[in-house]
């Protein structure tokens, strides 16, 4: 008990780093397996690599695919900050229902997203039909951006959500008692305080866009996935250089993060019953007005059209009772990958956090990069590791733990970007404070941190969730025969232009993971002011 | 928290139970690049009537074909049935796939197999014009796909460039009038504006929305986008007299070379073969069976009747880097 502070610390060290170092390694090399794959792969290329990535065929993709992610990384930003700040910290009426539906239009999958917005804008789409207004042609950058930033924001509301809704009001009271007003309190004292979680949500959008493919895909944008799609089975070496290349500028992009992100000082401060209410007053319309639209757009529409499509096609419909099963391993494969995700990535949230070791950095790296490459790459990876490995590895393939195992891996990013901020957002002095009560290490753990870090590893486990929930090249290729799940019910109904069949799915999907959002994550983590 | 926790671990436990309820380890296993919607019953049927279980990956027939070759000699695949004839192309050229008898590939005209004897085509798709009947009058519909780079259809025939069949009509105009003739229509076309669409079905869509005229895809997503939406003015138009746009392509069977179930795989491909499941292609798919006796749907012209183009469709995949390379100089992508 007379130890210093300092020397408790040292202590704790000197117990802990080697495990942690060790898991993190574990950790690390599982999810550096699919960069092994395509550096293995593409290498073999030798000089031909490099006249690969300096083509114009290349290059005047990747620049659109960065544009593209810039963009949508700075709209989804504010709009995910602006919405997760008036659902966490304003009087806003309908608070409850909006941190309900705010999160899901993350988990329609892309492909979907984009085919329901021109079935609802363009020329004698459903809104033309309704109201003669003539609709759009949408093509190009303009609605890739729109329709990913509608898609995406809830990568950056999440976590800023879960984070303001921890945060204590006691630096915020005391910069309007010195007379800040909401708006000025918000962007010098309380967003600052969020930094680390706004910075994780960005990540993860544009890591998110480089790697996307269905949007672009329908929008004709020719983005640096549309070549490494279209190439992938007759000039398989320029694919996969090209995916290599993906990679590679994730892994960039995230190490530059990490750097950035270090020389932030991390904000602590006790996580107190709520923060501070912000009354909007005049306000109070134009934010509704601006929340009811982010809604009726992101989740409004698509829902609003996938309706129609059930209702005009019903008599088309095969079984609506077949979905239960997807229903039900939906519910599964995505929850386990959860779980299992945020187990996994905690002890390299603890590492990098705490420790900052050089060993936490370059597992960051992989894990949070990983998210960057295609599903289809991910997977082939994942069989190919799978398959090399000795037996007892191999009986897993395509079984459902695998399945699991490939949406960790794929997902992991959303998991740690999230523990990480939840993990900083615990003050050292906590800790060290148990520590000094006699608290050991997994009563700490357990009674102390975890529950700070509640609503941060909540909100990155929704994230993985939703994620999972949706995800189709890798489920295609992984789950086990005969394994049906909701994103594959509506890929297939899509494929057979069974537009009704689909449409129900979809609906499905969307119910089922707002009924999950709800009671695994908003209910317990972020609850509304 | 620990509540959360325990909820979601009893969860995944529950579902990793139901979940290692399916596939059989003796079963013949099918990766199948055709949708669901339409093989599924007929698999079932198979599985009842020989009493051989089956497990069946659905999936993009090129990702499939990826998986196969990934797999390696690990693979589970016993029998790959392909969309296309690029994806089956693919394993044949990559040694995957194994011979069949010579008895199978009698009862399918040569033209739909590969000449190695290591695929047959099952059934076969036209590349057709799809038309808006309220836009474009029959009249002036063209006479051969090679009319479509005159200035009156400049900019109201849409293409899908990275879809695969889009790729076979090039690389059969490659086979039969050179590269560059092939490169110029693709100009032209780009020239003048074509609208270019994700795939088959968004052009269907976007000519019943009226949003474009015309535009060239394969005949049966016509009508299923009619059977959902019967009031849709979408209308197919075969070019007349073999005209190289009103070409036939093969979706296809094989059996994988590591399989250590030929005999069931033998039994499955006969099962597609049979008049019973040829008659069940052409009455749900609008597709043209490929089986010798085996007729169409009624609403189709015979097989036989057809005027196509003499192209050699086991060779389409062979071209097809060179293909994509004309689509993308002629600044259609």
């Amino acid at each position: 008990m007379g130890l210093s502070g300092a020397r408790a610390e040292r202590l704790g060290w000197r117990w802990s780093l080697p495990w942690l170092v060790l898991v993190s390694v574990l950790v690390a090399g599982v999810f550096a397996a699919p960069f092994a794959y395509l550096v293995v792969r593409a290498l073999g290329q030798g000089r031909a690599l490099a006249s690969v990535w300096t083509s114009r065929a290349a290059l005047e993709p990747l620049a659109r695919s960065l544009v593209l992610a810039v963009a949508v990384v700075v709209a989804a930003t504010a709009l995910g900050v602006a919405a997760a700040w008036l659902v966490a910290r304003t009087d806003l009426p309908g608070r409850r229902a909006f941190a309900a539906l705010l999160p899901l239009p993350l988990v329609i999958p892309s492909f979907i997203g984009a085919f329901v917005v021109l079935a609802a804008f363009s020329r004698g789409g459903v809104l033309d039909r309704l109201f003669g207004w003539g609709g759009l042609r949408l093509e190009g950058f303009w609605p890739s951006f729109v329709v990913l930033t509608l898609f995406c924001y809830p990568y950056v509301y999440l976590p800023v959500a879960a984070r303001l809704k921890a945060l204590p009001a006691s630096l915020e009271e005391s910069a309007r008692l010195l007379g800040r007003r909401p708006l000025v309190a918000f962007f010098t004292v309380v967003l600052p305080q969020a930094r680390a979680s706004v910075a994780a949500g960005s990540l993860l959008v544009f890591l998110y866009v480089v790697s996307e493919f269905g949007v672009v895909q329908l929008f004709r944008y020719d983005t640096l996935t549309r070549v490494i799609y279209a190439t992938r089975l007759f000039e398989r070496d320029r694919s996969l250089a090209l995916t290599l290349l993906l990679a590679a500028i994730a892994l960039g992009v995230v190490a530059a993060e990490r750097v950035s992100a270090r020389r932030a000082t991390a904000a602590g401060g006790r996580a107190g019953r709520g923060g501070l209410v912000v009354p909007l007053g005049r306000w109070r319309a134009p934010a509704l007005s601006f929340l009811v639209a982010v809604v009726m757009l992101a989740l409004g529409v698509p829902v609003g059209v996938l309706v129609f499509w059930v209702v005009r096609g019903w008599e088309n419909v095969a079984d609506p009772g077949a979905l239960l099963p997807a229903m039900l391993n939906t519910a599964a494969a995505s929850v386990g990958a959860a779980v299992a995700a945020v187990a996994a990535v905690l002890p390299v949230a603890y590492l990098t956090v705490r420790h900052r070791s050089r060993v936490g950095g370059i597992a960051n790296a992989f894990v949070v990069a990983g998210f960057a490459l295609p599903g289809l790459a991910l997977a082939l990876a994942l069989v190919v590791v799978t398959l090399g490995a000795p037996a007892p590895v191999g009986r897993l393939y395509q079984t459902f733990p695998l399945l699991v195992f490939a949406y960790v891996v794929h997902f992991g990013a959303q998991a740690l970007r999230g523990a990480q901020a939840a993990l900083g957002a615990v003050p050292p002095r906590v800790e060290d404070a148990a520590r000094v009560l006699g608290a050991n290490r997994v009563q700490r753990l357990l009674r102390v941190e975890l529950p700070l870090m509640a609503p941060g590893l909540l909100a990155a486990g929704g994230l993985v969730l939703l994620s999972s929930m949706k995800e189709l090249p890798a489920t295609l290729l992984l789950a086990p025969a005969g394994f049906q799940t909701l994103a594959m019910e509506v890929w297939q109904a899509t494929e057979s232009a069974l537009f009704a069949q689909a449409s129900l799915a979809a609906l499905v999907l969307i119910a089922l993971s707002g009924v999950l959002t709800w009671v695994l994550v908003v209910r317990r983590g972020i609850e509304p002011a | 928290m620990r509540r959360t926790v325990s909820l979601a671990v009893t969860l995944l436990l529950t579902s990793a139970g139901v979940a290692g309820c399916t596939g059989a380890r003796d079963a013949l296993t099918i990766y199948s690049g055709r949708d669901e919607a339409l093989v599924g019953p007929l698999l079932e049927r198979f599985a009842d009537e020989t009493g051989i279980p089956i497990d069946v990956r659905y999936g993009d027939s090129a990702d499939l074909a990826l998986l196969i070759d990934e797999e390696g000699e690990d693979t589970p695949a016993d029998v790959f049935l392909s969309q296309t004839p690029g994806a089956v192309g693919f394993l044949d050229e990559q040694g995957r796939l194994a011979d069949l008898p010579r008895e199978m590939l009698e009862r399918v005209e040569a033209r739909f197999e590969a000449p190695d004897g290591r695929w047959i085509g099952l059934t076969a798709r036209q590349r057709v014009l799809v038309y808006n009947s309220e836009l474009v009058d029959r009249s002036e519909l063209p006479n051969s796909v090679f009319d479509l780079t005159q200035e009156r259809y400049a900019g109201r025939v849409a293409l899908a460039p990275t879809n695969g069949s889009f790729q076979d009509f090039i690389s059969a105009m490659i086979q039969t009038e050179g590269e560059d003739v092939a490169l110029e229509w693709l100009r032209a076309m780009a020239e003048g504006g074509a609208p270019t669409y994700a795939d088959n079905s968004s052009i269907v869509d976007a000519v019943a929305r009226g949003e474009v005229e015309m535009g060239l895809v394969n005949h049966y997503y016509n009508y299923r986008y009619l059977a959902e939406d019967p009031s849709a003015p979408s209308r197919n138009y075969v070019f007349p007299d073999g005209d190289l746009g009103s070409l036939l392509l093969a979706s296809t069977v094989s059996m994988i070379a590591t399989t250590d179930k030929q005999d069931e795989a033998r039994r499955f491909i006969e099962f597609l073969l049979s008049d019973e499941s040829q008659a069940y292609f052409a009455e749900e798919t609008f597709e043209y069976p490929l089986a010798e006796g085996a007729e169409p749907s009624p609403e189709l012209p015979p097989l036989d009747t057809l005027e196509v183009p003499e192209v050699d469709i086991s060779r389409l995949g062979h071209t097809l880097e060179l293909t994509t390379k004309l689509i993308s100089e002629s600044g259609l992508l």
